[in-house]
């Protein structure tokens, strides 16, 4: 069987420069992906991990339910779901615009976003909470001795220690983001892996495509755990396993 | 200064503390001691509100803590509380972990939080380590560290709960001698320790508790020279050497 490794420099049929364009393209768009799951999963489930150490049974028996949720639905499958449901939830002129005037690209990138975000954020829940509860009780003690307030509490000294904690399991959870993401491209996204078939249909050369896709997923998350890396060192405090 | 009624606390059906009575005069010094498990870092917890309990009144000054309407925030910044194992904030320098609750709390400016952490720290001979994080020192200096922060707060009273037990030997005295002078000045503390030199020093008073109760609540003199209880005999035998 011969290879063609040289495919990714050559022309695109469609004169919009070479196939390794497309291949920046899935990229961009993957990690654009990414990065907009990130922000909700990160911001969403901070708010319920933090719900989830609160005594108030209300409060706490809502994140549960959020995370079991979120967290026991096949990612597969609450993709389809949001695909099929979310434009039918719309009404009016949004709805119209929604479905027929937006580019096809964008309107599956929304929901996409909406999808993972979700998901990623019950894990993300309960890294948080762990985080929070694995900090020494004492943490509490001292701060409410000192008449701190709940909101204090939790904004001066157990977030920052929580998160500190927690920063080698967020970024796995950042790599997960990015190989999750690879779903998106099963309700018509053209990303990293949508880019699989259409280069695919002019070339015929599945086998170094998957290889350039690989590459580009592994150098993507490489970055990411170098970066990561670097932000634990950043934030590694002296002592910190002692609790004092 | 701080007055118990009868209080008692159940954890699930386990009784930790039983109609337990007694009172901290201001300017007075109070050393809890009793074996481990007996309820004493309960007891002293329950004095600021860290520990509810379900029976009994609690009152600080006149202010009712036991009561919903008291501003306990507002109140718990007035009552110094220094734990076993320092409980310093870890992400934050030394200074800072001396000015967050005087800035949040008590709403005095930077400048003016600044100057009380740094002459508090003078005086606990620790200003060289002002912007040092608490992982950076020792046991003891963390936990003078930790003196000096309730003391930011101008208390009218301070908790000591078992101060020295985490420490290693050598520093349990550079902790004592700031305690004792603390006691020489006048300030009202209640002290949970083990420490028989320091209650000998300066405590006016000496609770002794066993299984939740409060078996003995007597002057130093007596407790040390004429224990009333077996148990307080027993006790006595084996922490003093």
């Amino acid at each position: 069987m011969d290879f063609n490794w040289t495919l990714f420099f050559e022309p695109t049929p469609y004169g919009d420069g070479i196939y390794l364009n497309w291949l920046w393209n899935g990229a961009v768009v993957t990690l654009s992906l990414a990065i907009t799951s990130w922000v909700i999963a990160f911001v969403l489930g901070s708010i319920i991990g933090i719900m989830r150490t609160f005594k108030n049974k209300w409060l706490n028996t809502f994140a549960v339910a959020y995370i079991e949720l979120f967290r026991n639905i096949p990612l597969l499958a609450q993709m389809f779901i949001w695909y099929m449901l979310m434009p039918e939830m719309l009404s009016g002129a949004l709805k119209t615009w929604f479905i027929q005037d937006l580019d096809p690209n964008v309107h599956s990138f929304i929901l996409a976003a909406i999808a993972l975000g979700l998901f990623t954020s019950a894990r993300i829940a309960e890294q948080v909470r762990t985080g929070i509860q694995t900090l020494p009780v004492g943490q509490k003690y001292a701060a409410t001795a000192l008449g701190l307030s709940k909101l204090q509490m939790y904004r001066y000294i157990l977030l920052p220690n929580a998160y500190r904690k927690i920063v080698p399991t967020l970024t796995s959870e950042m790599t997960n983001i990015i190989k999750n993401s690879s779903v998106a491209s099963t309700i018509g996204l053209i990303d990293l892996i949508g880019q699989i078939d259409r280069i695919n249909e002019s070339t015929n050369s599945i086998v170094e495509i998957l290889c350039g896709v690989t590459l580009t997923f592994m150098l993507i998350n490489y970055s990411v755990i170098t970066i990561m890396r670097l932000v634990e060192k950043k934030t590694r405090l002296p002592n910190m396993m002692s609790g004092g | 200064m701080i007055t118990l009624k009868n209080i008692s606390k159940w954890y699930g059906r386990f009784q930790v503390l039983k109609d337990c009575t007694t009172q901290v005069e201001k300017g007075e010094v109070v050393v809890v001691c009793g074996p481990s498990g007996s309820g004493k870092s309960t007891l002293i917890k329950t004095v600021n509100g860290l520990e509810p309990v379900q029976k009994g009144k609690i009152f600080i000054g006149d202010t009712e803590i036991t009561s919903n309407s008291t501003n306990l925030a507002r109140l718990r910044s007035r009552v110094g509380m220094v734990f076993q194992h320092f409980e310093l904030f870890p992400h934050l320098t030394i200074l800072k972990n001396l000015t967050l609750a005087q800035i949040k709390v008590l709403g005095r400016s930077d400048d003016e939080a600044k100057e009380k952490a740094l002459s508090l720290l003078e005086r606990v001979g620790l200003s060289a380590h002002a912007n040092k994080l608490p992982g950076q020192l020792s046991g003891g200096q963390q936990q003078r560290v930790a003196i000096a922060r309730a003391l930011c707060m101008d208390p009218v009273v301070m908790l000591f709960d078992e101060p020295t037990s985490a420490l290693d030997p050598e520093m349990v005295n550079e902790v004592l001698d700031v305690m004792v002078e603390l006691a020489y000045e006048g300030m009202t503390m209640m002290v949970v320790t083990h420490e028989m030199g320091f209650a000998r020093k300066v405590a006016n008073r000496v609770i002794f508790m066993d299984k939740g109760e409060i078996i003995e609540d007597t002057s130093k003199e007596q407790f040390f020279s004429d224990p009333q209880t077996d148990r307080a005999k027993d006790f006595l035998a084996k922490i003093i050497h």
